[in-house]
């Protein structure tokens, strides 16, 4: 059966605050790295699945929109290779 | 009133759920672990306690909401029951769809650990009838991830139907509106952020919470 892995990114919505990201901004600032700007942490998930690439494509959609984000603060995309 | 109290992994104010349960509810109360599949027969009201389910891993709430109970506490809310998410309950429940919205980071970054005042929006909910309208409460909150976000859609949706039930006189966290409890459309599942089993006796400092089970058990 093939193989795939999957790279999964979830970032807040622009929209939302990130505390966390302006936090890291601001200690960059005092680090003298004045020209940074817009910091924002996300997640970053690995995972592997097996299966036939059309229903892994359509499974991996499912795990990330219902399980691995939450759409009302979160985007999320994902890259899937044969591994 | 037949009380169930979700216990998850990480759950840590499930024994002050129950107590407060059985204090004033009449002592019906027991504890259901998430691998079970159905509620006790003659649940009236589930009580989804505070803590740290599966160590916040992921997202607060967001795997304790996929565990195997949460059906029948689903299907229990559709039918109308009682269901009371307190603190990590409350992310929970927005993590299951029960309740609109959802619940981030405290905006600035601290975990709150402190009695907060709250006032009562909506004296006319199960949850809020034994307070009145405008009242002035005090009842402790502990989290992290306390900041209400929802749509402004949503927002106006909870302003003008009367679901916010709590709101903070100091926002501690950042939510909108200064949200700290809202009712789902039918008014029988509340989420709110502070903890009110732990402000049933004055021995605990407030029993400013009590209001939330003597509003329950006046049904």
């Amino acid at each position: 059966m093939p193989q795939y892995n999957a790279k999964v990114y979830v970032t807040l919505k622009p929209s939302i605050l990130d505390p966390q990201g302006r936090t890291v901004e601001r200690a960059l600032s005092h680090l003298n790295h004045e020209n940074v700007g817009s910091v924002r942490i996300g997640k970053y998930i690995e995972l592997n699945l097996s299966g036939e690439k059309a229903e892994v494509e359509a499974q991996l959609k499912d795990i990330v929109e219902n399980v691995l984000s939450n759409p009302i603060m979160e985007d999320a995309r994902w890259e899937l290779t044969e591994a | 009133m037949k009380t169930a109290v979700i216990q998850f992994p990480g759950s840590n104010c499930d024994t002050d759920a129950l107590e407060a349960a059985k204090l004033l509810l009449d002592g019906d109360a027991q504890f259901v672990w998430h691998t079970e599949t159905e509620l006790p027969e003659g649940t009236e009201l589930v009580f989804i306690p505070g803590g740290f389910s599966y160590g916040d891993h992921l997202r607060s709430g967001a795997i304790a909401a996929r565990s195997p109970i949460m059906k029948a506490v689903g299907a229990h809310a559709e039918a109308g029951g009682y269901v009371l998410g307190v603190c990590n309950g409350f992310q929970v429940l927005t993590e299951a769809g029960l309740l609109p919205g959802a619940l981030s980071r405290n905006r600035d970054l601290h975990f709150h650990c402190a009695p907060v005042h709250l006032v009562v929006e909506n004296a006319d909910t199960a949850f809020s009838r034994a307070y009145d309208k405008g009242q002035v409460i005090e009842i402790p909150i502990a989290h992290g991830e306390g900041n209400y976000y929802a749509d402004a859609e949503t927002i106006g949706r909870l302003e003008t139907e009367g679901r916010v039930v709590f709101r903070y006189k100091d926002n501690p966290n950042g939510s909108l509106n200064d949200i700290a409890g809202i009712v789902n459309e039918g008014g029988n599942v509340l989420g709110m952020m502070p903890h009110p089993e732990r402000a049933v006796e004055l021995l605990l400092g407030s029993e400013d919470g009590r209001g939330v089970f003597e509003s329950l058990k006046a049904k």
